[in-house]
């Protein structure tokens, strides 16, 4: 063997410099610049309403403007709607509900679904470059999962709108339930708007959706596309605003059904709203979720999920696995391995197609997870930063891991939504399963082992509406979502996901 | 699983009673391959790309037909790989069957270029071991540089670890000062599980680089197969201090494949890879793609195939 620890093969190499291989290699590793093109989209310079198809300004002319988080430049004004707006919206829904869809051969309301799938993906670098602008999350993420994601979920659900008296069998007939009032979150705007819009509309609802403040423009985008597909004016309107517009909306007297997915604490106040107006509710909420890695597991390949798991979206996802629960005989390796690797992911401008972590989504976020770090720090945990040179400008935060702490911390008990991971440590399978479960939250799980018949001991055990086995944040249309306790309750996605769209008639 | 002090380039071999088996989650692994294969390289990394796959590159014939004359060429090939250009690298080594290397010693000779031969009953390995050595010991008297060995697939898929072993060991001895390949042949193990065990085997019986496949069968050099090995390497090296060179083989022929094996380099072994000594393609096609790209960044324009030499 060689004597020598630099050279291994036979000495053909030129040694240090730029011209020498290792300048050629520093060359390379820096890895160019490789912007996505932002020519693609057009944003104006104010947005109104949508409503009964058309686009108009807000009654009371009020309008709230949108930043680019990644710089923190204005990008656009929006049409705030106060109720008067949220009224009109209702009652288009309600006249497109009673004159068009409900009654439309439900294969026709299919042939409406795949069209809007086909011209998502038409249109998907747009939606994608779009979605990075104006949320901040890496064009790899919008481009590779948000939108196609989006697409499958209309192509999902079109299939099922001409088949649902095989989805509820047993002598009911399935109804829809009328106007639905759809209240999305910042993190998935795109995405989020699918998973609701979808399923509604496959069972013959009508909709008025809200998008999140700060993240409006994907949604109005859409309105080209259902504009294109011709989707009957009405079926669809958006009232873009704030919290005040949310509640106008979720407390609305004319809606049968509200979709909420979002914080937990505004999801309280709407069950609070609904349970005097009758309008049936499902709420998809916040988490803690566990990763739980075990010494049998394929470490490497853990070490990847647990990344995926708590970084993918800058942390803002409400099932990030954020808190990471090592088995102790593997801890300390685990944890110096997954450092190493947490350094090498790139935190930068989110149009960049080699960003693994972009910006954060507004500056009062950044604000928030910085604050439970530093509550973090004076309770005595140890913190890990990654030491990736942030933007100048926008909102950034390097990925963030907290070790030294157990289930008394507030860091491994509320909701960050950010990039960061608190790491603890178990014994026992049975220790692992009463500190996943030791949360008010119960949305999803992650278990890395290779044995089978622990992962299924630990998915009958855990408290968590999704587990997920040597993997995280696999996400389909065909396999439902949702939480249980103060996650919520209500499933998308799958079969499950038309239960909440459909009231079922005795057919005897 | 005992962890052995790190020390520049512990010469001891690791028994295998001491190597880590490992599992390997196999869609995990596939979507990790995926998600690097994502990594988008332009401009001047694009470039760097291009020079790093040259100077990275074992330009290899391993054909019946081969005959001293087209080693000849191939070495012309491998010390100037662009004629018109003469601030092209060269690439690492030019890589013959056993007959075939004093034919190529003499005619790099002068130039960084290195002999590899591939030796050992290649590519099935199945002559006995003392048919095996000689044809390693031969290479190595006729001035080969590198020796590129198969395991003994038979007696690692019949669960003989220790022959395995044993084997690379007795190979390694015969090597001499010759550096030491060992080819897994990947396709025929079955599984990454297998393939990261056989890369533990092959690492702790002193191989200096471990390599994919011999070329000539179906399923050779792979993102996610190339990761796997990757991951074998990291984790030797942290238990043994030891780093061992990784050679992709079979299958790669664009100068964009190969960028993105440099990507899933440097992202799971780091920039030190990024070097002949650990790190190269075993490939014919590979280098004209990688002219072509080269003539289009300082021209502007492609090139035709036609105006690119022949193998």
């Amino acid at each position: 063997m060689n004597e020598n620890a630099t050279s291994n093969m036979t000495g053909t190499t030129g040694g240090a410099g730029t011209t020498g291989v290792a300048g050629v290699a520093k060359r390379f590793t820096e890895y160019a610049p490789a912007l996505e093109s932002r020519s693609i989209v057009t944003i104006r310079s104010e947005y109104g309403l949508w409503i009964a198809g058309e686009e108009r300004d807000a009654e009371a002319g009020a309008a709230f403007d949108s930043v680019d988080p990644a710089t923190g430049q204005h990008l656009t004004r929006i049409a705030e709607a106060s109720q008067a707006d949220v009224d009109a919206a209702v009652a288009a829904a309600r006249s497109a509900y009673e004159n068009v869809w409900r009654d439309m051969a439900p294969a026709n309301r299919a042939r409406y679904l795949f069209r809007i799938a086909r011209l998502i993906q038409e249109r998907a670098r747009e939606f994608a470059v779009l979605e990075s602008i104006d949320g901040g999350k890496p064009i790899r993420e919008s481009r590779d999962v948000d939108v196609p994601l989006a697409a499958a979920h209309f192509f999902y659900y079109a299939g099922w709108a001409d088949k649902l008296p095989w989805a509820f069998t047993g002598g009911v007939i399935p109804r829809p339930l009328g106007v639905a009032a759809q209240i999305i979150p910042w993190n998935f705007p795109l995405m989020m708007a699918a998973w609701k819009l979808a399923p509604a509309l496959a069972c013959g609802n009508t909709v008025v959706l809200k998008p999140a403040e700060t993240t409006s423009l994907t949604a109005l985008l859409l309105t080209e596309v259902l504009t294109e597909a011709e989707l009957p004016p009405g079926v669809v309107n958006i009232v873009t605003g704030g919290a005040s517009t949310g509640a106008a909306l979720a407390g609305h007297r004319g809606i049968d059904k509200v979709a909420f997915t979002g914080s937990t604490e505004v999801g309280r106040s709407i069950r609070r709203a609904t349970a005097t107006t009758g309008a049936r509710l499902t709420l998809e909420l916040g988490g803690k979720s566990a990763q739980i890695v075990f010494e049998d597991a394929p470490m490497d390949q853990a070490i990847e999920g647990v990344v995926r798991g708590i970084w993918f979206n800058q942390g803002h996802v409400c099932c990030a696995g954020s808190r990471l629960l090592l088995q102790e005989s593997i801890a300390e390796e685990f944890s110096e391995r997954l450092q190493r690797r947490v350094e090498g992911l790139k935190v930068g401008d989110p149009l960049d197609k080699n960003t693994d972590i972009g910006a954060i989504n507004s500056a009062e976020q950044l604000e928030k997870i910085e604050e439970l770090c530093e509550v973090a720090l004076s309770e005595g945990a140890r913190m890990y930063r990654s030491s990736a040179t942030l933007p100048a400008q926008g909102w950034y935060c390097a990925p963030t891991i907290f070790s030294g702490v157990d289930t008394s911390h507030r860091i491994t008990n509320e909701e960050v939504f950010g990039p960061v991971l608190a790491q603890m440590t178990f014994r026992t399978p049975a220790e692992a399963v009463a500190k996943a479960n030791a949360t008010p939250y119960g949305l999803a799980a992650g278990v890395w082992t290779d044995n089978g018949a622990k992962i299924l001991w630990m998915s009958q055990q855990l408290r968590a509406g999704v587990v997920w086995a040597n993997s995280y944040n696999q996400f389909d249309p065909a396999s439902p979502f949702g939480g249980m306790r103060e996650s919520g309750f209500g499933r998308e996605g799958g079969r499950s996901g038309l239960d909440s769209y459909v009231t079922l008639e005795d057919a005897s | 699983m005992t962890k052995l002090p790190p020390s520049s380039q512990n010469r001891d071999p690791v028994p295998v009673a001491a190597l880590r088996r490992r599992t390997v989650d196999a869609y995990a692994l596939e979507a990790r391959a995926k998600e690097l294969g994502t990594r988008s390289i332009k401009a001047d990394s694009q470039a760097a790309a291009n020079e790093l796959t040259i100077r990275c590159m074992d330009l290899t014939t391993l054909e019946g037909a081969d005959t001293a004359g087209r080693v000849l060429a191939l070495c012309n090939r491998a010390r100037h790989p662009d004629p018109t250009d003469p601030s092209c690298p060269p690439v690492a080594a030019v890589c013959v069957y056993p007959s075939l290397v004093r034919v190529a010693v003499e005619a790099v000779a002068g130039s960084t270029v290195k002999v590899a031969s591939v030796a050992g009953a290649f590519p099935s390995g199945q002559s006995s071991l003392a048919n095996r050595l000689d044809d390693i010991a031969t290479a190595v008297a006729d001035g080969a540089d590198e020796i590129d060995i198969v395991i003994n697939r038979g007696a690692f898929l019949s669960g003989d670890y220790e022959l395995v072993h044993a084997e690379i060991l007795a190979a390694k001895a015969a090597c001499g000062q010759a550096h030491l390949k060992t080819i897994l042949e990947v396709g025929e193990l079955g599984s990454f599980e297998a393939i990261r065990w056989a890369s533990m085997i092959a690492m702790g019986a002193g191989s200096d680089v471990i390599k994919t496949s011999t070329g000539k069968i179906g399923v050779s050099a792979t993102p996610p197969i190339a990761l796997c090995m990757a991951e074998a390497i990291r984790e030797f090296e942290a238990d043994t201090g030891r780093s061992v060179g990784l050679k992709l083989a079979g299958g790669i022929r664009t100068a964009k494949q190969a960028s993105h094996y440099l990507v899933l380099v440097n992202e799971t072994l780091g920039s030190k890879w990024l070097d002949p000594d650990w790190f190269r393609f075993g490939a014919s096609g590979l280098l004209n793609d990688v002219m072509l790209q080269r003539r289009f960044r300082s021209s502007g324009r492609y090139a035709r195939p036609s105006d690119l030499p022949v193998d």
